[in-house]
């Protein structure tokens, strides 16, 4: 990634912190995974290089998973990170960013992600309904984080730029998905 | 394993996951539908999804299925339908490292970026700026201005963030859009402001004054955007650091009064900006404790973590700030969270009396287990923490690390642990034999060979001064069959000690040696064979200098090859060793000390600065660096010309290197030199100049003195230092010079060698033993009366930075309440002449100092003594 999160950290002998300076930045957020409750992912947006492998990534997703799912606590701090999550019967959000990081602009983040997807799930926000919507779930992040800068905060927004209008006529019904919710459109026709 | 599949299929109603055996050729099979006329948008959607799911789990697309994709899927610009088209700039984006000559959809995407559906234009500059490069950009720079500035907020968030990812790739293209994000940051959308404000800063970040300017117009405006105050406050808070501005700056009261904004967000980094500010006094740290106070009680658990994490941290540095807040944190520590609780819990420990501690202790060990290791080593240093504070109790703390030590835990975790002990251990001599026993304890069954290296270390140092060395022999001896060869190594050097410390375990130390020469790795033999033969001969000053203070790995480069040379010269000559062994043995002495080398972690800043030396054709046949000083500032900080002086040593000379940075960007320097006019009898041999200094990239020019050789006392000496350059007039912007220039010259602080430049420090883990090695050949010993001091830390402190020397035996820290100490100072002079100070210290009326003086050498005495007076 050519960009990444810069954060000065003066250390003592005894490496306890005395002084954090961050350098001011737009980017905040280091990563957005929703896993379900065998601690699959279903979707991850790494935005920086902190983990740059797939099978970094799949370890540390593991880890965050043994760590978070058995308690309704929303934060934790793990491998130096800070993660907020949210869980919703059977999926897993979480938002991660440095640990110096303002842990409510992340809170931020992640509650727009919920309520958004909510929204465009008429509150049915689970795996099955998710999954069938992947497109939709592919477009609200899309529109929520950009390489890490928070692009929008407001769910009502983002549900608008997502649009999601599937257009009728030529197209026969998908038979993997015969059940497919549609989206509503705020304020389509 | 179907059966149990379909189970779970049922328990979930019905069709669990489409995706879940999506096969990526079988996908990209099914992407040949792009082709087909008319194009179906919910089929080629549906592979869409496919595609970036399937790039989202981890799969790799080879470069040639990515690009065939690619330029299949280019088609769909063809269809109108909407989601369809996102979906496209999705695959664009996520495809643009993978796939090749993507650069093929610029028209497309600048078509949409400019055309009339909203809904397009924003996703369509977003992919369009990822695929684009440097020179594309300038095709497109009209359009990126028009959109920044666009009434849309979504364009225009999408162009303003656009342009931060590309200011990396392209500066002085995204620079020139200073004005549209600066029309954009006046925008009535909170998401807008936000990210001009984060644009405009990371293009004026290295512009101190334009962006105090950009400061004082946005506190004083007034933005919508909570994020944008976030930001500000960070760019603020920054902005006072580098300027060292006092707190009764307009930065420090804006930080401040966003502690009274509404929302909770703005309010959080106000206090945590203060709260991390350096020299904040309590009434500056109030009104951020008490925000911080009110957030504990708030039932948004990641403000509460926010907080406690935040007033955690306060108590490390201003413990008495926070214990107005005792009350809020005691309730913290029942939270569902137990991060929040435990970080609850340390703070405690940071602010509370010493009769919580128990208390507090005992709440802890009952949720230990359930924390991440992160937290564990939290926990780990509050108590480290806490066992300075409270010496007295240390046997609770003690008993509680060593249930800590048996629990499962990381590497991480089992060395905040051991340090911890070995810091409880060294500060409170009484806590010694229990803390040794958890340790040995410990080392019984221990993976990590770092820590067990490490505590061998310390047993080798601290057991054979316990009243009982031998109960310690056993568990070293069982690292010796047990264990890995670098842990054997190092049970072997440290069972040495307890033979050459103590006379009754020596016959027993030199059986089990000998075993120990039989091992199969070669370190470990040698240092076997190395210490027996040391250990026979039974003699003080062998032992000191071999097994005590030889094996040294916090010296410096030039002392080991030292050692190894002395090493040598022991074998060969004089030594009166034992005659048959010993001839054998001589070669093996070398290998013994080359094989400790390696252990020293990677090249050191001094190791560096010999080898870009080395480089420089003047500096040749000047012998190897003995000594690089801190550098030195030789100018204020925001003067023209910014110098600072590293001192480097040499056997016979010194090199004098000034790091020069030119701030002027409509200047460049040539021929930069630093003419010297020294006070004494030191020769000024050669300048080296630097050929050029442009505007901000620092450059270095040396200056070889050569030491006074006929009078080897003359050791502190001030140079008046003038910077001499050739000026060239230039154009600011692209850094063309003027052919003429002209001579100018600046005048730069003095600069002081003292004694201190000649000395390198060296840490004698045994003093005494060294003391003794050195002899009292050429000791001297003086007293002073050192009026001006009133404390004996303040001398202590004094006489270590004056004279260099490394203090031992941890004889730089002063007991409290006491009216004399005794400083123990070690070091080597310039041409390796040992030298030892032991300083008496008492306190009446002012600090008396006596001051005894041992070398090799009696000129080093002299200039020590010469120089304290």
């Amino acid at each position: 990634m050519f960009w990444s999160y810069k954060a000065v950290s003066i250390l003592t002998f005894n490496n306890q912190l005395i002084a954090v300076i961050l350098e001011p930045s737009l980017y905040t957020v280091k990563a957005v995974l929703i896993l379900d409750n065998d601690g699959e992912r279903l979707y991850a947006k790494y935005y920086d290089g902190t983990y740059p492998s797939v099978k970094e990534q799949k370890a540390f997703e593991k880890n965050i998973f043994s760590k978070t799912h058995r308690t309704d606590s929303e934060i934790a701090l793990l491998e130096g990170l800070t993660v907020v999550y949210k869980s919703n019967i059977d999926l897993f959000f979480y938002v991660i960013g440095s640990s110096h990081e303002n842990e409510l602009m992340l809170m931020a983040v992640l509650n727009c992600l919920f309520d958004s997807l909510s929204q465009m799930l008429r509150k049915n926000v689970e795996r099955r309904a998710l999954l069938e919507n992947m497109e939709g779930l592919f477009l609200a992040v899309d529109e929520i984080v950009d390489g890490g800068v928070i692009l929008e905060s407001d769910p009502q927004q983002v549900v608008h730029r997502v649009a999601l209008r599937v257009s009728k006529g030529l197209s026969p019904p998908l038979p993997s998905s015969p059940q497919k919710v549609l989206f509503t459109q705020p304020s389509g026709p | 394993m179907i059966k149990k599949f379909d189970k779970k299929d049922e328990e979930s109603g019905s069709g669990s996951n489409p995706f879940q055996h999506l096969e990526k050729s079988a996908v990209l099979q099914e992407a040949r539908i792009f082709n087909e006329t008319p194009i179906n948008p919910r089929r080629c959607l549906h592979i869409l999804t496919k595609i970036i799911y399937l790039l989202n789990q981890g799969e790799h697309f080879g470069t040639m299925e990515a690009t065939e994709a690619f330029f299949a899927m280019t088609r769909l610009f063809q269809s109108n339908d909407q989601t369809l088209r996102r979906m496209c700039y999705l695959t664009i984006k996520e495809m643009a490292n993978i796939s090749e000559d993507v650069i093929i959809v610029t028209s497309s995407l600048t078509k949409d970026m400019t055309g009339k559906e909203d809904v397009y234009r924003g996703p369509a500059i977003r992919a369009l700026c990822r695929i684009t490069d440097t020179t594309m950009l300038q095709a497109i720079e009209r359009y990126m201005k028009q959109a920044i500035v666009d009434k849309v907020p979504s364009v225009s968030s999408s162009a303003l963030v656009s342009s931060l990812h590309m200011v990396k790739m392209s500066y002085d293209v995204v620079k020139r859009w200073v004005n549209e994000a600066q029309e954009a940051a006046s925008s009535d959308n909170i998401m807008v402001q936000y990210h001009a404000l984060g644009l405009l800063y990371h293009l004026r970040k290295n512009d101190r004054l334009a962006v105090s300017k950009m400061l004082n117009k946005f506190t004083k405006s007034g933005l919508k955007s909570p994020f944008a105050y976030c930001m500000l406050i960070r760019i603020a808070s920054k902005l006072l650091e580098e300027t060292e501005a006092g707190h009764d700056s307009p930065l420090f009261d804006f930080i401040e009064s966003c502690l009274r904004n509404k929302h909770e967000m703005v309010v959080y980094e106000a206090a945590s900006a203060i709260v991390h500010m350096p020299n904040c006094t309590a009434r500056e740290l109030a009104p951020a404790v008490s925000v911080l106070q009110l957030f504990c009680s708030s039932p948004k658990a990641a403000l509460r973590y926010a907080a406690v994490r935040t007033l955690n941290k306060v108590a490390m540095k201003h413990p008495s700030a926070v214990t107005a807040c005792n009350l809020d944190l005691e309730n913290l520590i029942t939270d569902s969270n137990r991060s929040i609780a435990t970080l609850a819990i340390t703070t405690l420990l940071k602010t509370g009396s010493e009769s919580s501690v128990d208390r507090l202790m005992k709440q802890i060990s009952s949720f230990v287990s359930e924390i991440s290791d992160e937290f564990k080593v939290v926990v780990v240093q509050a108590i480290s923490a806490l066992c300075q504070k409270y010496p007295r109790k240390h046997s609770v703390m003690m008993n509680f690390l060593s249930n800590m030590l048996r629990d499962d835990g990381g590497f991480e975790y089992k060395r905040a642990i051991v340090d911890c002990i070995i810091s409880i251990i060294e500060e409170n001599p009484e806590s010694k034999e229990t803390g040794l026993a958890h340790l040995c304890e410990f080392i019984e069954d221990c993976e990590h060979t770092v820590l067990a290296t490490k505590i061998l270390h310390l047993l080798g140092k601290e057991g054979p001064r316990t009243p009982s060395p031998s109960k310690y022999i056993r568990f070293i001896f069982n690292r010796v069959v047990l264990e890995s060869e670098a842990v054997r190594a190092a049970a072997v050097s440290a069972l040495a000690k307890f033979g050459a410390q103590n006379d009754d375990l020596l016959p027993s130390v030199l059986v089990l040696m000998q075993r120990c020469m039989m091992d199969s790795d070669d370190e470990v033999r040698d240092r076997a064979t190395f210490y027996m033969n040391v250990l026979q001969q039974k003699q003080k000053a062998l032992n000191a200098a071999y097994i005590f203070n030889g094996e040294n790995t916090h010296c410096a480069p030039s002392l080991n090859l030292r050692a190894l040379v002395e090493l040598t010269r022991l074998s060969v000559s004089s030594v009166p060793l034992a005659n048959t062994p010993i001839t054998e043995q001589k070669t093996e002495f070398a290998p013994v000390a080359t094989s400790k080398l390696p252990e020293k972690p990677g090249p050191t800043r001094q190791d560096i600065y010999q080898e870009q030396l080395a480089a420089i054709p003047e500096f040749q046949g000047l012998g190897s660096l003995f000594k690089t000083s801190e550098a030195v500032q030789l100018t204020e900080a925001e003067t023209e010309y910014v110098v600072r002086c590293v001192k480097h040593t040499f056997a016979r000379h010194m090199v004098f290197q000034f790091d020069c940075t030119n701030t002027l960007n409509d200047q460049l320097l040539q021929k930069v030199m630093v003419q010297m006019e020294p006070s004494e009898a030191y020769e000024v041999l050669h300048y080296v100049p630097a050929a050029n200094l442009p505007y901000s990239q620092p450059g270095s020019c040396y200056s070889l003195v050569r030491l006074p050789e006929d009078d080897p006392t003359a050791v502190s000496c001030t140079f008046s230092c003038t910077l001499k350059y050739l000026v060239k007039d230039c154009d600011p912007n692209t850094g063309e010079p003027d052919d003429d220039g002209y001579d100018d010259e600046y005048v730069l602080e003095d600069l002081e060698v003292t004694v201190a430049d000649h000395i390198q420090k060296v840490l004698k883990p045994n003093f005494a033993a060294a003391w003794d090695e050195v002899g009292d050949d050429f000791e001297k010993e003086e007293t002073f009366a050192l009026a001006s001091v009133r404390t004996l830390d303040e001398a202590v402190g004094n006489i270590i930075s004056f004279l260099g020397m490394q203090p031992c035996e941890r004889s730089d820290k002063v007991p409290e309440n006491k009216n004399s100490h005794i400083l123990f100072l070690a070091g080597v002079f310039r041409g390796g002449h040992d030298v030892l100070v032991r300083s008496r210290l008492a306190l009446a009326d002012g600090v008396t100092m006596q001051v005894t003086v041992r070398s090799s050498d009696e000129t080093v005495v002299d200039i020590i003594l010469a120089s304290v007076g």
